[in-house]
C-alpha cells in the first residue's frame, strides 16, 4: 500500500493530501507522524487531485512531513458475541485491559436503511417500571424515544433505571443494552460503569465510551459503532436490544464544528443543513425486521441547550424519532423524581402496544384522564397564583388535588422502583377517586363500572 | 401540446454514450469529466452503475446527484450516459405498489437485496410479466391522437385503468384486439399516414419534471370531501386545490395526513413519505390494506400508490420522490380520475434541494436554501388543479396537501412562507392543542381556506340551504370564545355577565362536539357532511334555546343543569346517530318549555 507525503494543507481536523492515486470516498485513512504516533481519519472528498481526510483523533502534531496511508475501505466495525460484558472507546478499541476482540464479522459502520416494506410494526409493550413512561408515554419494542432533558437533570439516573427495569412481560428474555457515550465527563462515564458492575448488568452489555477529553471527530464514529454492534447482535443473532445513546448534543456539538471547518454553508444556528438527513442516519437504525426474531430500540438522550426545545437538536430529533420524553426542571426542583413531564412527552407508538391482551383494557382511556386531569389542574394553578384558591370553584379544586397528588404519587417513584403496569394503572384509579364518576369524561361508563367501583370500595 | 416539450423528450433517445470518468466525490455529489450529457438525463456511476441525474454542466464538467450512497467510489472510475431523462413507468401495476423515490418497487428491492437497501440495484417500476385482460374502446379506423383513451383494464377491483394515446402519436387505428397482454405487448397499432406505424403498448414512460399537458384548466368548485368535521365544515379544500399542513412535531401532522389519505373522496390517493419515519410507513403499509373505503366497501389500497423514501435514505432520491409521485397522479388525472395527493412533508423535500445545493457551493439564500426553493415549490404546487383532460371529458383532478414540518413551529421559516403563497388552505396544526389532546390539532383561529365562496352553491344544494350561514354562526362564537378566555385568565369565569358565560358553554360544545374528532373511534373517524351538519345544527339549537330561556329570565346555572344535550356525545359516536340525534332535540325543546321558576 502506497504511502504519501504530499499534505498541502492542515485545518481544524482536515488534513488535505495532494497528488494521489484514486482515492475511494470514505475510505478510511492512516497517517503516521514523524514521531511513530498513528492517527486515523476517513475521507471527506476525494478528486483527481485533492483529497479531504478528516481526522478522528485530532490534527495535533500533524505536520506536512507526515505519511499519509489509504486503507482502501470504509470503516468497518469487527462484530462478534464476545463484545458482551466489554468496553471499548468511542473508536472500537477495548479499553477495559482485556484481550482484542476478535470478529466473527466486519461490517460496515453506516449500516443501511432498512427497507422499509421490511420492517414489522412495533407493538410488544416494554414495562420500564417508571409509571409515567408505562402509563402514558408507553415504550414498545423497536422505538426509538429520546429523553429530551436539560443540564443538570437525572436523565442518566433515568436511562440506567429503563435499561436495569426494562421487560417485555410474560417474556424471560432480558435486554442486551448497547451504551454509547459521546463526550460525557469521566465522572459520568465512572457513574454509570460503577452502576453497571453493581447490578450486573455489564456482562449483558457492551460499552462504547468516548469522553469529553476525546477527540470530537471520534463522536462522529462512536454512535455508528454502537448501533452496528446493535444490527449485528438484533437480527443475525436474534437478540433483544437496547441502545442508549448519551449524549446527542455533543454528537451535534461535534457535526458542527467538523462542518466549520469544512467552511460549509451554515443552516440554522451554525448546525450543518444536513443535520437532519445525519440524524436520520442514527435514529432510524431502530426498529424491527419480518421474520427476524431480534429487535432494536433506541433511547437517545440530549440536553437541551438552555432548556430550549425549539432549539435544532431537539427539533430535528423530534421530527424524526417516534415520541419524546421531556424532563421539567420545574418538578426537580420540587424533588421529584424522576422529574418528567408527561404534557409535553409522547409516544407515537404507544396504542400499538397496550390495550387488552398486551397491558389491560383500560389502559387508553385510564392515560387519556390522567393526561386530560392533570393539564387541567396545572391550567389551574396560572389562576391560583391570581385570584387565590378560595375563588375556585369546587370542581376546580379537585383537579388542583388531582394535580398535586398525580405529582406526588404518581410522578414521584424511587430509583429502584419497578412498578408493574397493573400497579401502575391501578394507582391512576386510586387517584381518579379524588373526582365524581360524572367527571372522569375520558373513560367509557364500562370501564367506570368496573376499576371506579373497586377503588371506591377500598376506601 | 407543445411542440417544444414533444422534441424535449422524445429526441433524447438517440445521443451519444460516449464514456466519461469521475472527477471528484463529495457525498451525494458527483463530478464528472468528459461526459456528453445534457441537464437532467440520467447517468450510471461507477463500476457499480449507481444512478444518477446531471444537474449542472460547467464547461468540461458535470456535476451528477447519485440516487444512492457513493462510499467506494474513485475518481477515474466510468460514468455512462442512458440518454433519458428521469422518468417513470406508466400503466397498469402502480396502483397497491409501494416505491422509493426513484419508482424502484420496494418488494422488488427486498428480493433482490434483502432487508436492508444496498446500492446498485436496477429494478422497472412495472410489473412486465404479469398480463391484463384488455378491452378496446375504440374501433379499427378511427382517428386518434395524444391522450384518448383506447380502451381499459381492470387495474383493481374498484378502478380501471385507461389506456392513453401516448405523446408522440396520432392517426388512424390500424389494429386493435381484446386480449391478454403485459404491459410490453403491444395492444393497438396507428397509422399516422406516409408508412409510419405506431404500436401503442399498456406502458408508457414519461420524464418527472415536466408535467403532463391538459387542455383546460377549470375552477375548483366541488369539495375534496375528507370526512374530517374541521376541514370539510371550516376549511373545506376543492378538488384540484392545493392545502398546506405546517405543524411542530407532535401536533399531529402525520395522523392528519394518514386521515386524509384514507378517507377523503378521491378515486387514487398517491401518498408520498418524503424523508419521514421508517415506522411510520410500515404503519401505512400494514394498515391500509385492511382499511375498508366507504364508497366502494374493498379494500383502501385498491386505490392507494405509496411513495417511501424514508429520511435514512439517499437525499437525492428524496429530492425525486415529490416528481415521481405528482406524475403518477397527473397519469390518472388524464383518465378523468380526482386524485388527492399526499406529501410528507415537503420540508424534507426542501431540505434535500439544500443541501445538495450546498453540496454544489451555490450561493444560499434565507436559512441556507437554494434561491431557487420558491419557484422549485410553486411549480410543484401548480401542478394540482381541476382539468379537462386532453383525450376525455369527464374531469379529473390533482388536489394536493402538503405537509410542512417547521423548524421549532416557527411559521416564519422560509419553506412554510413561501408554500403560503401558493397554496389556498391553511391548516395550522397547533402543538398546544395536541398537548391538551384535542385532535385534530387544527387551530381554528389561525388556519383559512379561500375556497368557502368557491365552494357555497356545493354546499348549498348538496347538504343544506343554510349551511353557510350555520357554519359562520359557529366560528363567531369560537372567535368570541377566544376574547371571552382572555378576560376569564384574569378574573375567573364566575364574574363573567350569563350571557357571555353561555357562550363559553356552547363554544365549548362547538369545539368538543365537532371540531374534536375520533380518529382511533371506528364511527367518528370518518364523518359524512349531512352528519357534520346534524351537529352543527343540534348546537345551534341549544344556542337559541339556552339563550331564550335567558331572556326569559332564567339562570345559566339552572340552564347548564338540563341534561339533554349530554346525549350529543355519546350520539356522534353512534352508528345510529340520525335518530339520537333527533331524539336529543325534541327532549331538549321538552326540557326547556318545562323550566320553571
Amino acid at each position: 500500500m502506497k504511502e504519501y507525503k504530499t499534505i498541502t494543507q492542515i485545518a481544524g481536523p482536515l488534513v488535505f493530501v495532494e497528488k494521489t492515486d484514486p482515492i475511494g470516498y470514505g475510505e478510511l485513512v492512516q497517517l503516521k507522524l514523524p514521531d511513530g504516533t498513528i492517527k486515523n481519519g476517513q475521507v471527506l472528498d476525494t478528486s483527481d487531485n485533492l483529497v479531504v481526510v478528516q481526522v478522528f483523533e485530532g490534527t495535533s502534531g500533524i505536520d506536512r512531513e507526515s505519511r499519509v496511508k489509504f486503507l482502501g475501505e470504509t470503516i468497518k466495525l469487527g462484530v462478534s458475541k464476545e463484545m458482551l460484558g466489554r468496553i471499548l472507546n468511542g473508536a472500537g478499541k477495548p479499553i477495559d485491559g482485556g484481550p482484542e476482540i476478535i470478529p466473527e464479522k466486519r461490517i460496515d459502520i453506516n449500516g443501511a436503511a432498512i427497507n422499509p416494506y421490511s420492517r414489522a410494526s412495533p407493538a410488544d409493550f416494554i414495562q420500564t417500571g417508571v409509571s409515567t413512561i408505562d402509563a402514558t408515554n408507553t415504550l414498545v419494542r423497536g422505538q426509538k424515544l429520546p429523553i429530551f432533558s436539560g443540564s443538570g437533570l437525572p436523565h442518566n439516573e433515568i436511562a440506567l433505571q429503563i435499561a436495569r427495569q426494562a421487560k417485555v412481560v410474560g417474556q424471560d428474555v432480558n435486554f442486551v443494552v448497547i451504551f454509547a457515550a459521546m463526550g460525557i465527563t469521566n465522572e459520568e462515564a465512572q457513574y454509570f460503569m460503577r452502576d453497571f458492575e453493581q447490578t450486573g448488568a455489564l456482562e449483558r452489555s457492551v460499552v462504547f465510551l468516548n469522553l469529553a477529553d476525546d477527540p470530537a471527530v471520534e463522536r462522529l464514529v462512536t454512535p455508528r459503532m454502537a448501533l452496528t454492534t446493535a444490527e449485528y447482535l438484533a437480527f443475525e443473532k436474534d437478540m433483544h436490544v437496547l441502545v442508549i445513546l448519551t449524549d446527542m448534543t455533543n454528537y451535534c456539538e461535534s457535526l458542527r464544528e467538523i462542518g466549520a471547518a469544512r467552511e460549509e454553508i451554515p443552516g440554522r444556528r451554525g448546525y450543518p443543513g444536513y443535520m437532519y438527513t445525519d440524524l436520520a442516519m442514527i435514529y432510524e437504525r431502530a426498529g424491527m425486521i419480518k421474520g427476524k426474531k431480534g429487535s432494536i430500540t433506541q433511547i437517545p438522550i440530549l440536553t437541551m441547550i438552555g432548556d430550549d426545545i425549539t432549539h435544532p437538536i431537539p427539533d430535528l430529533t423530534g421530527y424524526i424519532t417516534e415520541g419524546q420524553i421531556v424532563l421539567n426542571r420545574e418538578l426537580h426542583r420540587k424533588g421529584i423524581y424522576p422529574p418528567i413531564d408527561v404534557l409535553p412527552s409522547l409516544s407515537r407508538l404507544m396504542n400499538l402496544g397496550i390495550g387488552k391482551g398486551k397491558t389491560r383494557e383500560d389502559h387508553k382511556n385510564t392515560s387519556d384522564q390522567l393526561y386530560a386531569g392533570y393539564a387541567e389542574g396545572r391550567d389551574l394553578r396560572g389562576l391560583v397564583a391570581i385570584v387565590g384558591e378560595e375563588a375556585l370553584s369546587e370542581r376546580d379544586k379537585r383537579f388542583l388535588k388531582f394535580a398535586a397528588e398525580f405529582e406526588n404519587k404518581f410522578v414521584r417513584q424511587k430509583r429502584d422502583e419497578d412498578r408493574s403496569i397493573t400497579e401502575t394503572l391501578t394507582l391512576g384509579w386510586k387517584l381518579f377517586t379524588i373526582f365524581p364518576k360524572n367527571e372522569l369524561t375520558r373513560i367509557s361508563g364500562e370501564l367506570k363500572e368496573k376499576y371506579y367501583k373497586e377503588e371506591k370500595m377500598k376506601i | 401540446m407543445a411542440n417544444n416539450t414533444k422534441k424535449q423528450i422524445f429526441s433524447m433517445n438517440k445521443v451519444n454514450r460516449e464514456n466519461g470518468k469521475i472527477f471528484r466525490i463529495a457525498g451525494p455529489v458527483v463530478i464528472a469529466q468528459n461526459l456528453q450529457a445534457r441537464m437532467y438525463d440520467v447517468v450510471r456511476v461507477g463500476n457499480e452503475k449507481l444512478m444518477g441525474e446531471v444537474i449542472q454542466i460547467e464547461g468540461e464538467k458535470v456535476t451528477i446527484q447519485v440516487y444512492e450512497d457513493t462510499s467506494g467510489i474513485k475518481p477515474g472510475e466510468p460514468v455512462t450516459n442512458t440518454g433519458l431523462p428521469l422518468s417513470v413507468e406508466l400503466g397498469p401495476g402502480l396502483l397497491t405498489s409501494i416505491y422509493d423515490g426513484i419508482q424502484r418497487p420496494l418488494q422488488v428491492l427486498q428480493k433482490e437485496m434483502g432487508d436492508f437497501i444496498k446500492r446498485g440495484v436496477d429494478a422497472p417500476g412495472l410489473d412486465h410479466k404479469k398480463k391484463w385482460e384488455f378491452k378496446p374502446l375504440i374501433k379499427v379506423g378511427q382517428q386518434v391522437k395524444h391522450g384518448d383513451i383506447i380502451g381499459e383494464v381492470e387495474e383493481t377491483p374498484t378502478i380501471n385503468h385507461r389506456v392513453l394515446v401516448p405523446a408522440d402519436v396520432s392517426g388512424k387505428v390500424k389494429e386493435i384486439k381484446a386480449g391478454k397482454y403485459t404491459v410490453d405487448e403491444t395492444v393497438c397499432i396507428v397509422d399516422s399516414g406516409q408508412d409510419n406505424l405506431h404500436k401503442i403498448q399498456l406502458m408508457q414512460r414519461w420524464p418527472v419534471r415536466i408535467p403532463r399537458k391538459s387542455r383546460k384548466k377549470l375552477s375548483p368548485s366541488i369539495p375534496l370531501i375528507t370526512g374530517q368535521r374541521v376541514f370539510d365544515v371550516f376549511f373545506p379544500l376543492a378538488k384540484g386545490g392545493v392545502a398546506a399542513i405546517p405543524g411542530p412535531f407532535g401536533a399531529g401532522k402525520t395522523v392528519s395526513q394518514q386521515q386524509l389519505a384514507k378517507w377523503s373522496d378521491a378515486d387514487i390517493v398517491v401518498y408520498i413519505g418524503c424523508g419521514e419515519r421508517g415506522n411510520e410507513m410500515t404503519e401505512v403499509l400494514t394498515e391500509f390494506p385492511h382499511m375498508i373505503d366507504p364508497k366502494t366497501g374493498k379494500s383502501l389500497m385498491n386505490r392507494t400508490v405509496l411513495i417511501a423514501n424514508t429520511s435514512n435514505m439517499p437525499v437525492a432520491a428524496r429530492e425525486a420522490s415529490v416528481y415521481t409521485g405528482i406524475t403518477i397522479a397527473e397519469y390518472y388525472r388524464d383518465m378523468g380520475y380526482n386524485v388527492a395527493l399526499m406529501a410528507d412533508s415537503t420540508s424534507r423535500w426542501a431540505e434535500a434541494m439544500r443541501e445538495i445545493s450546498s453540496r454544489l457551493e451555490e450561493m444560499p439564500g434565507e436559512e441556507g436554501y437554494p434561491a431557487y426553493l420558491s419557484t422549485k415549490l410553486a411549480q410543484f404546487y401548480e401542478r394540482a388543479g381541476r382539468v379537462i383532460p386532453l383525450g376525455t371529458d369527464e374531469t379529473g383532478s390533482i388536489s394536493i396537501i402538503g405537509a410542512v414540518s417547521p423548524p421549532g413551529g416557527d411559521f416564519s421559516e422560509p419553506v412554510t412562507q413561501n408554500t403560503l403563497r401558493v397554496t389556498k388552505c391553511f391548516w395550522a396544526l397547533d402543538a398546544k392543542l395536541a398537548q391538551r389532546r384535542h385532535f385534530p390539532s387544527i387551530n381554528w383561529l389561525t388556519s383559512y381556506s379561500l375556497y368557502p365562496e368557491t365552494l357555497a352553491p356545493w354546499f348549498t344544494e348538496h347538504i343544506a340551504p343554510d349551511w353557510t350561514d350555520s357554519v359562520r354562526t359557529c366560528m363567531i362564537i369560537l372567535q368570541e370564545e377566544e376574547k371571552l378566555l382572555e378576560i376569564v385568565q384574569l378574573v375567573g369565569s364566575d364574574s363573567l355577565p350569563e350571557k357571555q358565560q353561555l357562550t363559553l358553554e356552547v363554544a365549548r360544545m362547538i369545539r368538543e362536539l365537532i371540531l374534536q374528532q375520533n380518529a382511533y373511534n371506528e364511527v367518528d373517524t370518518y364523518c359524512e357532511p349531512k352528519k357534520s351538519y346534524m351537529l352543527i345544527k343540534i348546537v345551534l339549537k341549544y344556542s337559541e334555546l339556552a339563550n331564550k330561556a335567558l331572556e326569559r329570565g332564567f339562570k345559566v346555572a339552572e340552564i347548564l343543569k338540563l341534561k339533554a344535550k349530554d346525549g350529543i356525545a355519546e350520539a356522534k359516536f353512534n352508528k345510529d346517530h340520525k335518530k339520537m340525534l333527533n331524539d336529543i332535540k325534541k327532549e331538549m325543546e321538552k326540557e326547556f318549555s318545562n323550566l320553571k321558576r
